[in-house]
């Protein structure tokens, strides 16, 4: 917070003025239109909205939005596993806020396991997780780790440092998952044109790991940071791209991503992680190598080995579409419970849940009924 | 805060002691509590009389009355603390009404093992915060929960104040065409509680905007006839006000982002924290509605009075709309495009990606 008009300079209305008419010239040398482009993640769904950018794109962009939101493609099988840890196995259960509030199954959330007598605390890091543990030496803690990489060296370190420290207490439900198996499982189910890449998941894997999608797929992506600007500079990358047929993987956000990735970050991961055979996601189903599992030299601090936690398959109920909205295949309107039986005060599938999921911020900032703003 | 005159015995630790069950069980103990704490700061006629309940000779007339519950942690934060926020709290709520505050009463639930030195400390800034309001507590209670049942304090207060009469706010009286004023930056309050709170290790030059604001109403009031209506966006922050306001009348509510005051410094916590500023509980701003042609005088009354130094225009009301039948809140971005303002999404917690 050294420098407030760093913020603000990736704001300027003049400049998002000037990306917008460019973005519309290039619009019209576009080989085929309209052009199906997907924002990844959910943060970047939440800003096109929040900053009210999808009603000034040029009618030849559609945007998709993608599966990037980590606690919308936690399956319902994990948070009924959460949820057994706290009320059956008595272990105190620290997780993130935004995990709370979702649908395992049978409509049971970790909030209402929480007003049934569960210990659920809610933390904003890691190690606030691991204070618990020394807080509470008499108690199991847990800590229902999720997220992409994003999230996933803070949980590695914490692993460590719990050996370090010989906490007998804590232990890690690790849900990490994967941003390029995710990638790689959309590209093969859904057409598209271009994608924004992810900009704080790309902070630590970098820009290398999306080579496939330009060589394999050819399809541009272009990794951005989630201001208005860097949103509207990174499509006028794409649509260049898609222009001059090219399918390239560049980078808008070179203010906080290497191509490299961050060493110590990556380093931190392959110490404590290794990838497991294959895991559930919401949505997109068992996808292989896209998970990880705590290394079997960690195995003390792998809460799955220590309370032997099975996880189950549970479907989701037949009305909700969240699998093909986070598969990018329909849009939240397009679900026909969208609004009605399924909002924020009620949800029923995960992408209303998260503040991230797709359905969440059409249904916050857009005009309910016409289209989306 | 009635109880038996004259204990006897050592007098109360107030540098090292602590509340203890006793001090809620109504014997002597809960006495001296009254006498050497409450009494001292709080200090007015009705109090000095110890009964069981406050007398007041009240006018003809309309009187507003509210109450409100003061949960805060931490309880000391930049700006204030749980004590002057309890005053200020209902104060605001009965200058919403265009009410004068005169009485207050105020509830404490305490948990064992409370440090005496923060009571009194809070107790202080309480007192100092109903003497620069001109209100008086007049009576009170104390109850003391066992260790681990509360949260080291909570405070409930209750008031009373006159309406002068011709004075008649009421959100009902919202049309289309009326303007909508702030009466300055938002989120300070949210921004900096949120800020202090230790676990977050933040460090910022943010204050709470704690502040009384029935002095800007009387002010506003005397300004000239337009004025609609007031609300004070304490909890959910100025999107909630705004919604409230819609769903009872079901018109559009359309304000611009480029107009809408907020601080770098709540900016930076915000954009750290992931959360929206429109969310962020102010303690000491107020939005009011008024008739398209008050405006300007009524925004120069404002920004006259200290409390409305920086009081800016916010937007309009607009016609209902079909897509809306319970109102709307829209937002021209500073981008140009235009957005939902929803009532808060989800708990104001940080985004984790």
């Amino acid at each position: 917070m050294s420098d407030l008009r760093y913020l603000e300079s990736f704001r300027d209305p003049e400049i998002g003025r000037s990306l917008l008419a460019s973005l519309g010239i290039l619009a019209r040398r576009l080989p085929r239109t309209p052009v199906r482009i997907m924002e990844f993640c959910g943060g970047h769904t939440h800003a096109f909205h929040r900053f009210g950018l999808l009603e000034l794109l040029p009618p030849e962009i559609r945007m998709v939005h993608g599966p990037g939101c980590p606690v919308c493609v936690l399956p319902k099988g994990r948070i009924d596993a959460a949820i057994d840890l706290s009320l059956e196995k008595g272990a105190v259960l620290a997780t993130y806020g935004d995990v709370l509030k979702v649908p395992g199954s049978h409509q049971r959330t970790l909030m209402k396991a929480r007003a049934r007598g569960g210990e659920i605390k809610t933390v904003v890091s890691a190690m606030e997780a691991l204070a618990l543990a020394e807080t509470h030496p008499d108690r199991e803690v847990v800590f229902f780790a999720i997220g992409f990489e994003t999230t996933t060296p803070p949980t590695a370190a914490v692993i460590l440092e719990a050996k370090r420290r010989g906490l007998r207490n804590f232990s890690v439900f690790a849900n990490h998952v994967l941003t390029p198996s995710a990638m790689e499982a959309i590209l093969s189910g859904t057409s598209l044109d271009g994608i924004i890449g992810p900009s704080h998941v790309s902070t630590v894997i970098g820009t290398r790991p999306y080579d496939f999608v330009a060589r394999i797929h050819k399809v541009p992506l272009v990794v951005a940071g989630f201001e208005p600007l860097d949103i509207l500079l990174a499509l006028r990358m794409l649509l260049s791209q898609i222009a001059e047929g090219r399918s390239e993987v560049e980078n808008e956000y070179a203010r906080a991503v290497a191509p490299e990735g961050n060493p110590r970050s990556l380093e931190l991961i392959s110490r404590v992680f290794e990838r497991a055979p294959a895991l559930e996601w919401r949505g997109l189903g068992l996808l292989p190598q896209s998970g990880l599992a705590i290394r079997e030299e960690f195995g003390f601090f792998d809460a799955q080995r220590r309370f032997s936690i099975e996880v189950g398959h549970v479907s989701d109920p037949g009305i909700c579409e969240c699998g093909d909205i986070l598969k990018g295949v329909k849009g939240p309107r397009d679900c026909r419970i969208f609004g009605t039986i399924c909002t924020p005060d009620t949800p029923v599938g995960a992408c209303m849940v998260s503040a991230e999921g797709a359905c969440a911020a059409v249904f916050h900032y857009g005009d309910r009924e016409g289209a989306v703003s | 805060m009635s109880g038996g005159r004259g204990s006897t015995g050592p007098r109360l630790d107030l540098e090292k002691g602590r509340v203890e069950m006793v001090h809620g069980s109504g014997g002597r103990a809960s006495c001296q509590l009254v006498e050497e704490i409450f009494l001292p700061a709080f200090d007015n006629p009705w109090l000095r009389k110890e009964g069981d309940q406050a007398q007041l000779d009240l006018s003809e007339g309309r009187w507003a009355m509210s109450t409100d519950s003061f949960v805060i942690s931490p309880v000391f934060f930049p700006g204030g603390d749980i004590g002057s926020l309890a005053v200020h709290g209902t104060v605001n709520d009965l200058a919403m009404g265009g009410a004068l505050p005169l009485y207050l009463t105020a509830g404490f639930v305490l948990e064992e093992g409370f440090p005496l030195s923060d009571l009194v400390r809070i107790a202080r800034s309480m007192g100092a915060a109903a003497r620069s309001c001109g209100v008086s507590v007049v009576a009170g209670d104390t109850k003391v929960v066992e260790r681990g049942k509360g949260d080291g304090i909570y405070i409930n207060t209750a008031g009373i104040g006159r309406i002068p009469s011709g004075v008649n706010l009421d959100p009902s009286g919202i049309r289309p065409g009326d303007a909508l004023l702030l009466s300055g930056p938002v989120g300070d309050h949210g921004a900096s509680v949120l800020a202090a709170r230790e676990n977050w290790g933040l460090a910022t030059s943010l204050c709470s905007d704690s502040a009384p604001l029935h002095g800007l109403v009387g002010a506003m009031v005397e300004s000239g006839p337009g004025l609609v209506c007031l609300r004070d966006p304490t909890r959910g922050g100025v999107a909630a006000t705004l919604n409230e306001w819609a769903r009872l009348s079901g018109l559009s509510f359309e304000i611009e982002e480029a107009g809408l005051p907020i601080r770098p410094e709540v900016k930076g916590v915000s954009e750290l924290l992931g959360i929206d500023p429109l969310y962020l509980a102010n303690e000491g701003r107020l939005l009011a509605v008024c008739r398209p042609e008050a405006a300007d005088t009524l925004l120069r009354a404002m920004r006259n009075h200290p409390a409305g130094r920086e009081a800016v225009s916010l937007g309009r009301v607009g016609r209902g709309h079909p897509n809306f039948p319970s109102g709307s809140v829209r937002m021209k971005t500073l981008m140009g495009g235009t957005r939902t303002v929803d009532w808060l999404l989800g708990d104001p917690l940080p985004r984790i990606c």
